[in-house]
């Protein structure tokens, strides 16, 4: 793939920032939006904007079809049996949400809820909620010295008691990679079911539902080139259909009376009130984007300029602590150097016209276990380029010397 | 433009934080942290009747957030409660580009972190330690004020 060409594709990246060429490398907390997504949704608004799934007119046929045909790209990308799996929610925390509400009454004290150290917020405050709020016992998995789960003690994790595992695909500070297959196997087994975060592993590499195994997977549109305010919760038919609808209103029902409703069928027993329909047309123009790059060469090339920065900082910031395990990594690198705090690193790389990310990033838990109170971290996408590796490194430079 | 955010004083009070430490029996206890960021500060005060007869603080954070809780340190020694609202109440005003009610009240070294209120994510940094400052003084008195960042 060529990412110069690439570029050329995001009106945002052709910009200056403080009279410097932008290097945009916090695309781990959001990407930028190529022109055919910008496109995709001023073209709803401007051609076919009306409501969904009620509207007998040429706009709302025309706005339903767009609405049902994202859905059906999601439920391809992803490799679910069917669109009907696929729930459009406002991000990835709602959607892992809409999950633990619907367990609120499924759980009962002396049951385990697993989940580990390396989750985002997103994916441990809802656990930590509902095994509260239901006397469930919350635990968590151990991580190794370099940033992996420890599997020595899964036979003990995960035992009959056990009702949900919880985890991420891709670690969205140590850039790690977890065995999604073999937790799943050990978690069926019991009787326990799997939600995958797919938030870090959906835009940068092929996720497949059905190889993987999960009951869920949660992610949201706009860390892969689509719009803010959409997310996907995929998750298997039959449970689908057993879960109780987490939000109440207009579009979710079949039949309301004064004294009692019933449900929509799946997914739209999910998505109360009018959706995000642009967001998920938006989102539809970001798949087609992405598997015209295609997910395996996207992979490929993050990971190279991966290696290319981690093996440039090591080479020539003697002061860098890079987290995370050595290989099997994202295209994510997390880091400090001794004498700048992060704030005051990304502070003078932005003067720079490099963007990269500072602070906990939603992982207060794995701060704490790292030893740190908050880290750097440089997050490269399709349209990262070695050159951008180049003007990082001679920022970071610059940063050490202006603190020394 | 970064001159303007790191001043050499900023840089002299991050790289020699003064008043750092703990007391055995403060007057005044008072941990906050910044959610943003994760920076934490804890305060402890040493008051006689109303005035702050002694400051010391830890805390982890970024330059701005350091310094700034060594200078606060430094200005609010020796004052009475009263003209230390008062000079939080100018702190925040300068940061936040609202101008300095109190002009009995002189900022002295403090006017150097002026050029924060420029950059408005370090806004906070800089007033994480004047805000536990104030939240410990107001706490005193009995409740528990809501912490204004």
């Amino acid at each position: 793939m060529n990412a110069e060409k690439i570029r050329q594709d995001f009106p945002i990246l052709q910009q200056q920032v403080h009279g410097k060429r932008l290097v945009y490398l916090d695309n781990a907390a959001t990407s930028q939006k190529p022109l055919a997504v910008i496109e995709a949704m001023r073209a709803y608004y401007a051609e076919y904007n009306a409501n969904v799934h009620r509207a007998i007119h040429a706009l709302g046929e025309k706005a339903t079809e767009a609405y049902e045909e994202a859905r059906k790209k999601v439920a391809r990308f992803i490799g679910a049996e069917s669109e009907k799996e696929i729930v459009f929610t406002k991000n990835a925390s709602e959607a892992i949400n809409l999950v633990a509400y619907s367990w609120l009454n499924r759980l009962a004290p002396g049951d385990e809820v697993l989940i580990t150290p390396m989750e985002h917020h997103s994916n441990l405050v809802p656990w930590q909620q509902l095994a509260r709020r239901t006397g469930a016992r919350l635990r968590y998995f151990n991580l190794t010295s370099d940033g992996r789960l420890d599997l020595s003690n899964v036979d003990e994790l995960i035992n009959p008691k056990t009702q949900i595992v919880a985890f991420t695909h891709v670690s969205n500070v140590l850039g790690t990679v977890n065995p999604v297959r073999e937790i799943v196997e050990r978690a069926h087994a019991h009787g326990a079911i799997v939600l995958v975060d797919g938030a870090q592993s959906v835009p940068h590499m092929p996720v497949d539902v059905q190889s993987l195994g999960c009951d869920f997977l949660a992610f949201s549109g706009h860390k892969m080139c689509g719009p803010t305010g959409i997310g996907v919760l995929y998750g298997k038919a039959e449970l689908l259909h057993e879960m109780d609808p987490f939000l109440y209103g207009g579009e979710m029902i079949s039949k309301v009376s004064l004294e009692e409703s019933t449900w929509n069928s799946i997914p739209h027993k999910f998505e109360a009130g009018t959706p995000n329909i642009a967001g998920a047309i938006g989102l539809g123009a970001a798949i087609d984007y992405l598997e015209s790059i295609g997910m395996e060469a996207i992979q490929a090339h993050e990971q190279e300029l991966t290696r290319y920065c981690v093996e440039r900082l090591r080479a020539e910031l003697p002061g860098v602590t890079i987290y995370g395990p050595e290989d099997e990594r994202t295209g994510l690198v997390c880091f400090n150097l001794a004498n700048v705090h992060p704030h005051d690193l990304a502070q003078v790389l932005d003067q720079e016209g490099v963007a990269i990310r500072a602070g906990h990033h939603c992982a207060q838990p794995l701060m704490k276990w790292l030893g740190v109170s908050s880290t750097a971290r440089a997050s490269f996408y399709i349209y990262n380029t070695p050159e951008d590796v180049d003007v990082f490194i001679a920022a970071l430079k610059k940063s050490e010397e202006f603190f020394a | 433009m970064l001159d303007d955010l790191y001043r050499e004083l900023i840089m002299d009070h991050y790289k020699r934080p003064r008043n750092r430490g703990k007391m055995e029996s403060p007057s005044v206890e008072m941990a906050l942290n910044n959610p943003l960021c994760g920076d934490e500060i804890t305060l402890h005060l040493l008051l006689e009747g109303d005035v702050v007869k002694d400051v010391l603080w830890e805390g982890q954070g970024c330059s701005i957030s350091q310094a700034s809780a060594s200078m606060m340190t430094e200005a609010v020694k020796n004052m009475s409660e009263e003209d230390i609202l008062k000079l939080v109440e100018n702190f925040k005003g300068m940061m936040r580009g609202e101008g300095q009610p109190h002009a009995d009240v002189p900022m002295g070294d403090l006017e150097a972190l002026q050029g924060v209120a420029k950059f408005p994510v370090r806004i906070k940094c800089a007033l994480l330690a004047w805000e536990a400052l104030r939240k410990g003084l107001a706490d005193r008195h009995g409740g528990d004020s809501p912490v204004d960042l």
